[in-house]
């Protein structure tokens, strides 16, 4: 029995395998990885009748074009995306993101860009015939653990399916609507008394822009410089997803799902939960405001953004 | 044991034990660490996904699905730590080339402390290390201390790409980039030996907490010729 798979006919610019990441690493180094944004990950998941934490591929900006051999899937997109179905009789289809299509052999998938976010994904039913490194499939490019050596797909290169049955798979969709505000709600950081009451201020009251410096470990912010009048060191200690660290030059950075796992910068802030999938998908250039929350309004809106999730989730079950 | 717990974000505790960074302090992180670990892996705590030891504080990063930082805070608390726990420790040897090529920082090292590239290399393999952490990026080793006299903070504004193998001080510490990273230490030269290997399933960071690690001085050609 021959296997199917994709063949990349075009890589597109950082294609991976993500999930829902990898726990208990971080005392050696090994961050979290995982789909940088999680809500998308899961519809995506959820569409072709998967478990909820099920490999994907992953993309940015530019997706892959894809090849199909040797059988016929079920497949999702979703995110904010642009992509055709290439037909086998030639004819171009645009394609819906929250929906399911079936692809035959020798038929394409082309994800051509992102809209207005950064990350889209493209769950296939039955899932990829991947190996699992520390119980995940996420690649982590920076370390370079996971499928593919760890590295984003070349052209070329095969991503095997796994044989599933879709004969009984309905059509389902999810009713959703990515939304982009630009304000990303934070709890105060451990150092948020090392920066000057100006500083502060400054934090909560202007806009910041994301810099052309972002990628799946973090994102650096352009900005109205924030003072540190106390020390712009400190002794490095654990950081973790959405930790707003402000380096000696004086401007944020958002640590992301590749995030180091340690670190020696000031922590002015920590977005919300809530809040993460969001930032995740803000793109060079767009604008955010950092709106300050307390703990329990902020355990409050991620139980919220949950049942919003859940109730997407549900939609079609 | 513990001086402060707190949150950090909606989905983590901080442990602080104390801003001092010594071997005593570390230790005690350590044993919490080891304890906690423990009861995460007889299931005895839900929710905990990360437990991130450093000099002197322990990050709890938890599922907020699963719990929420007040009972954890409550459970970390009352904990009854076990001061006795053994550990085999071991001396680590690493081989350095410092030609100009691998060691970006001597100009700013020069510049902010007044000290030559020979006294500054004299000084930092005179010393044996003791390794307080691991972390930032896989089996990146934080040890100490350095010599008092070539003591500088990190650059002003971190690299993008710090190449893989560099060894770094900054303040009281030295480290190594176990893989091409952004970072802001200050670069003195580069270790052809490999410090993870993740091939190693099992064990694949080769410098733990509380291992001794010494430096040793190669020229390139040795350093071309490495195979470990």
């Amino acid at each position: 029995m021959t296997k199917t798979y994709f063949e990349i006919l075009r890589p597109g610019i950082n294609t991976t395998i993500q999930d829902s990441g990898r726990s208990h690493l971080y005392h050696i180094g090994i961050t979290i990885s995982g789909a940088m944004d999680q809500r998308n990950y899961k519809f995506a998941n959820n569409i072709v009748n998967n478990k909820l934490n099920e490999a994907m591929i992953e993309f940015a900006h530019q997706g892959p074009l894809l090849k199909l051999r040797n059988g016929t899937i079920n497949f999702a997109i979703t995110g904010d995306i642009f992509f055709n179905i290439i037909r086998n009789n030639s004819q171009i289809e645009e394609g819906k993101c929250y929906q399911n299509y079936n692809l035959h052999d020798g038929e394409e998938i082309d994800i051509i860009s992102t809209k207005k976010s950064v990350y889209g994904y493209l769950s296939v039913s039955g899932g990829f015939e991947l190996e699992e490194t520390w119980k995940s499939y996420s690649i982590n490019t920076k370390a370079k653990i996971g499928p593919n050596n760890g590295k984003k797909y070349s052209i070329n290169e095969n991503i095997i399916i796994k044989k599933s049955n879709i004969e009984n798979i309905k059509n389902n969709q999810i009713d959703y609507k990515n939304l982009f505000n630009n304000i990303v709600r934070v709890i105060k950081g451990t150092n948020f008394d090392y920066f000057s009451n100006q500083a502060q201020n400054i934090f909560f009251k202007e806009k910041y822009t994301v810099s052309r410096l972002v990628d799946r470990m973090g994102m650096r912010l352009d900005g109205p410089y924030l003072e540190n009048i106390v020390n712009t060191n400190i002794k490095s200690e654990g950081l973790v997803r959405g930790v707003i660290q402000v380096p000696a030059d004086g401007k944020p950075i958002i640590l992301l799902s590749d995030h180091g796992t340690i670190g020696g910068y000031p922590k002015i802030g920590i977005v919300i939960s809530a809040d993460l999938d969001k930032v995740a998908q803000l793109t060079p250039g767009n604008k955010l405001e950092f709106k300050e929350v307390k703990l329990e309004e902020a355990e409050k809106l991620f139980k919220e953004y949950t049942a919003e999730t859940n109730k997407y989730l549900n939609e079609h079950n | 044991m513990i001086k402060n717990i707190s949150n950090l974000g909606d989905a983590a505790v901080y442990c602080d034990f104390g801003s001092e960074v010594n071997e005593t302090i570390n230790s005690n992180v350590i044993n919490y660490f080891n304890h906690l670990t423990g009861l995460v892996k007889k299931e005895k705590i839900k929710g905990i996904n990360n437990l991130t030891p450093s000099y002197n504080k322990l990050i709890v990063s938890f599922d907020l699905s699963i719990t929420n930082f007040l009972k954890l805070k409550e459970i970390i608390e009352n904990l009854n730590i076990d001061k006795n726990i053994k550990k085999e420790n071991k001396n680590i040897k690493i081989p350095v080339c410092c030609d100009d090529e691998y060691g970006l920082d001597f100009d700013r090292l020069n510049r902010k402390l007044n000290i030559s590239k020979e006294e500054i290399l004299k000084l930092f393999f005179n010393e044996e290390y003791f390794c307080y952490m691991t972390g930032f990026i896989a089996g990146m080793p934080f040890l100490g201390d350095v010599n008092e006299k070539i003591r500088c903070d990190r650059l002003e504004t971190p690299r993008v790409k710090v190449p893989e193998g560099s060894i770094g001080i900054t303040e009281q510490f030295a480290n190594s980039y176990t893989y091409e990273s952004p970072g802001g230490w200050n670069i003195i030269g580069n270790t052809p030996r490999k410090i993870f290997k993740k091939s190693n399933l099992e064990d694949p960071a080769l410098i733990k907490p509380g291992d001794k690690v010494t430096f040793f001085q190669i020229s390139k050609q040795e350093y071309f010729k490495f195979n470990d």
